[in-house]
């Protein structure tokens, strides 16, 4: 049967003059395709509120774990800021002269880990500490200076983990003349502690949300399917073969998904425009330049895929375990 | 065209639909099937559609052994034999013309050949003017036309009809009869399955019958060589 046999009675047609059968099947395979997607949109928009509702559904469940997203990304960013400009304070002892520290001022701009050195010495640290505590007062009181020469280290960008900062921190405690290096990350840390936990939990919820996505898709186009399993049968009679069955299905889970897909972008958009007002002043608070930014083009392009392919992946569950097993036979009739 | 080698088709142990059934039908032969309720007529049309496979036997469509047939090469099997039922299967949210156009939808015509295909078979059951009316509004022959075009749009080498007459009367029955003869005269297999003994004896075909699942009178014919043909 792989050859034709329908076109024996009536061998020459005009049909297919200049144009290769191989185009013109590519063409009518394609013109399928928009005809198959243009008619399940069609049968979405005729039944606005129940799209709309499962449209709602799926646009709450993006947008939440998109939104914890979002506030990660940013905290992520406060913490990389605040790493950047980490440093390193070496106090050194307190006999030691200034001549002494300024040599070792020297070796430390010298190690390859350090992108700058600042020696404060400590009559200028004394006075800057007048200047700015407000006890000046109690400060006439001491006899002696009691701050020690300081140096400012900024570690050189390769050396900002952690782990670089801690080897650098060693190798200055080692110096001699070194009374103590103070350096806090110890916060830094912490934060960095509680963004990576708050990441996992969010990517936890977000595939939860995704499953629900998915069944939730699932099960509407499973109605879907219901609603129009004589049109099923028909094409499986003539000749349909499954994936042609299955292609109106696929379409709508894809619509269902971009419109869920929308209606995250536009749930997100006016949760931060009403945020926005309150986390410019909390951030104002804290002098920091904390912003939570909204998606891109490509973040909200990518969101769209991601929620069409999640509806394409319910409209298949139900698909293979709903449509699949439906076989004409039961219409031919008993006898 | 169609081959039945000594087959078999039981359901469960105790209900057994039919048994060893021989017979075949040559390109362009018209035959009847016939057989009180329940003698496995619809059985027999389900093995030729592979709605149903056979216990034992083989059934052999266009000289391809449908036993061995796997799952997805079904639909293109499907798309070589038209079926016309007793109750249409006609769908009623499209028009006439879509309803008749779904073979060829299936098969990726172009919409070109689709109009013209479409409208040729609606010109040959005399229901050109309709093609755009919804099969609702159509009365019950008319319907079963539609059918009837459906069935024939792609030119199938098989046609099989499971009681296509079965609501109708005698002058429309007479007239969808001979919309069959038609067929068969331009080289289609056309079985017939029907309980009208009238309109049998009328037309003075072959005529297969079934009794308890066994095949009493018309089988046999066409061993060999002929079937293979086309």
């Amino acid at each position: 049967m792989a050859a034709d046999p329908r076109k024996k009675p009536q061998p020459a047609r005009g049909a297919n003059k200049s144009r290769s059968p191989w185009r013109e099947q590519a063409e009518s395979y394609f013109t399928h395709h928009r005809k198959v997607a243009e008619d399940s949109a069609r049968r979405l928009w005729r039944n606005p509120v129940a799209s709309l509702m499962t449209w709602t559904v799926m646009g709450v469940a993006l947008a939440l774990p998109v939104a914890l997203l979002l506030l990660l990304t940013s905290l992520q960013g406060v913490s990389a800021g605040w790493e950047s400009s980490a440093r390193v304070t070496a106090y050194i002892e307190l006999d030691v002269p200034l001549e002494r520290a300024q040599v070792l001022s020297g070796d430390i701009a010298g190690d390859g880990r350090v992108a700058g050195v600042e020696l404060v010495d400590r009559d200028q640290a004394l006075e800057e500490f007048r200047a700015s505590s407000g006890l000046e007062d109690a400060l006439d009181y001491l006899e002696d200076n009691p701050l020690p020469h300081t140096l400012l280290i900024t570690p050189e960008e390769g050396a900002r983990s952690t782990e670089g900062v801690e080897g650098l921190v060693r190798f200055i405690e080692g110096m001699e003349g070194v009374e103590r290096v103070q350096v806090d990350l110890g916060w830094l840390q912490r934060l960095n502690a509680m963004t990576d936990l708050l990441a996992r939990a969010v990517w936890a919820l977000a595939i939860l949300l995704a499953a629900a996505v998915v069944l939730v898709i699932g099960n509407t186009v499973r109605l879907s399917i219901e609603s129009r399993r004589d049109e099923i049968l028909v094409a499986k009679l003539v000749g349909g073969t499954d994936s042609f069955v299955r292609r109106p299905f696929l379409y709508t889970g894809a619509w269902f998904g971009l419109g869920g897909g929308v209606v995250a972008l536009i749930l997100l958009q006016l949760s931060l425009w009403w945020l926005s007002g309150p986390i410019e002043r909390l951030a104002g608070l804290y002098r920091s330049d904390f912003s939570l930014d909204g998606l891109q083009f490509d973040g909200a392009l990518a969101l769209i895929i991601v929620a069409m392919l999640l509806g394409w992946l319910g409209a298949w569950v139900a698909v293979k375990r709903h449509l699949d097993d439906m076989e004409p036979g039961d219409i031919a009739g008993g006898g | 065209m169609i081959e039945f080698r000594q087959v078999t088709k039981r359901y469960d142990s105790d209900h057994t639909a039919l048994r060893q059934v021989n017979f075949g039908l040559e390109r362009g032969e018209l035959a009847f099937l016939t057989g009180h309720s329940g003698a496995g007529k619809s059985t027999l049309l389900k093995l030729i559609m592979v709605m149903e496979r056979p216990t034992a036997g083989e059934v052999v469509v266009g000289g391809q052994v449908l036993n061995r047939l796997p799952r997805r090469q079904i639909p293109y099997i499907r798309r070589h034999i038209g079926v016309v039922f007793q109750n249409h299967q006609l769908l009623f949210d499209r028009t006439v013309f879509d309803n008749v156009a779904m073979p060829l939808e299936v098969m990726g015509a172009s919409p070109r050949d689709t109009g013209r295909r479409v409208r040729a078979a609606l010109d040959k059951v005399g229901l050109l003017q309709k093609e755009k009316m919804n099969p609702m509004q159509l009365s019950g022959g008319e319907q079963q036309r539609v059918g009837i075009a459906r069935a024939v749009v792609n030119k199938p080498p098989v046609l099989l009809a499971d009681e296509p007459t079965g609501n109708l009367d005698p002058a429309l029955s007479a007239d969808i009869m001979n919309l069959f003869g038609q067929f068969s005269q331009v080289g289609v297999t056309v079985l017939i399955a029907t309980h009208d003994i009238a309109l049998i004896n009328e037309m003075g075909r072959r005529t297969l019958k079934l009794d308890h699942g066994r095949l009493v009178t018309g089988g046999a014919s066409v061993i060999g060589g002929g079937v293979r043909g086309r």
